[in-house]
């Protein structure tokens, strides 16, 4: 009885604690000014987010179910091989289309190769809409390239 | 023993598959058993035209210690980010900082730019094409000889104990 108590409180208090991190890990998408900072976020925060909330799943269900649940071990296997690719392709991408930086950015950035950034400036997409704030512009089509 | 080798040209990966197979069927059920060797013996002799050569890993404990370290560290990279997006009035000061590979070899390169991803503070952005130098982003530069210092001693010298020499 006290056991499934303590298993029951360890298992709130990570989930709590997994639900916290992945929100300041999101909150760090708002908080932070630039792209690149932006990135720190999601590839840290969220990982131990995840993390805490598969701890949590697997001690739950070993408990309740009294045998072993292990392959939660198998997602946060995958994440952590998955989560900084993900977090140097989107760097990459951003130094392709030299995003702006703040300024302030300390250590001057090494004179990058066309190799490294390509030849030419990649594209931007095109800007999104504010959910809400949505000003009414004139109504034209967008003029598709040539 | 030869053959053994021509067989199994990647033990470690051939173990790992196998692991995730048991775990992906949840049970080790004799016939699981056989399946989960067999993936594990074949799945590396159809690829292996596409891999480059492989290290072999040298010293399996320290590989093991190494994890363990970076498990730690990811820990206190969460907690420290966390800080930092939670307290608006401390200004992180980002920056850039070029940091001089040691290590050759693309897969000790790959696993050294996932830890620095994965660890306080720093995203790594960029690798040069000639492997010679690795482009990172740092959320809160101090000092950039320390931060170069403090990665080359605490990752890239282990990386290198455990696949190099």
């Amino acid at each position: 009885m006290t056991f499934t108590l303590l298993a029951e409180g360890v298992v709130a208090f990570l989930l709590v604690a997994g639900g916290m991190f992945a929100f300041t890990g999101s909150l760090g998408m708002l908080q932070f000014k630039d792209f690149f900072m932006r990135l720190h976020g999601p590839t840290k925060g969220t990982t131990l987010g995840i993390g805490c909330m598969l701890m949590a799943s697997m001690l739950y269900f070993t408990v309740t179910q009294r045998e072993f649940h292990v392959q939660e071990l198998l997602i946060t296997f995958f994440l952590f091989l998955t989560a900084p690719v993900t977090g140097h392709m989107l760097a990459k991408t951003g130094l392709h289309m030299h995003l702006r930086f703040i300024t302030g950015t300390r250590g001057s950035l090494p004179e990058l190769r066309d190799e490294d950034v390509g030849q030419s400036r990649v594209a931007r997409p095109a800007k999104a809409r504010h959910p809400w704030r949505t000003r009414r512009r004139s109504r034209q089509k967008p003029r598709l390239p040539r | 023993m030869k053959t053994l080798g021509r067989l199994l040209p990647t033990p470690t990966l051939s173990l790992v598959l196998l692991v995730v197979w048991l775990l992906l069927v949840r049970s080790i059920a004799p016939g699981q058993l056989i399946l989960g060797a067999f993936l594990a013996v074949g799945i590396p002799l159809l690829t292996k035209g596409f891999w480059e050569p492989l290290p072999q890993v040298k010293h399996p404990l320290k590989l093991t210690w190494f994890v363990l370290k970076v498990l730690g560290d990811i820990f206190t990279a969460n907690l420290q980010v966390s800080l930092l997006i939670l307290s608006p009035k401390r200004e992180p000061h980002p920056g850039f900082v070029e940091y001089p590979l040691q290590v050759k070899d693309p897969l000790t390169i790959t696993m050294l730019a996932n830890t620095i991803t994965m660890t306080p503070g720093t995203v790594s952005t960029n690798i040069r094409l000639d492997r010679s130098s690795l482009l990172i982003h740092v959320l809160d530069m101090k000092d950039e000889q320390t931060l170069v210092r403090e990665i080359h001693e605490r990752y890239e010298l282990p990386l290198k104990e455990i696949f190099e020499c």
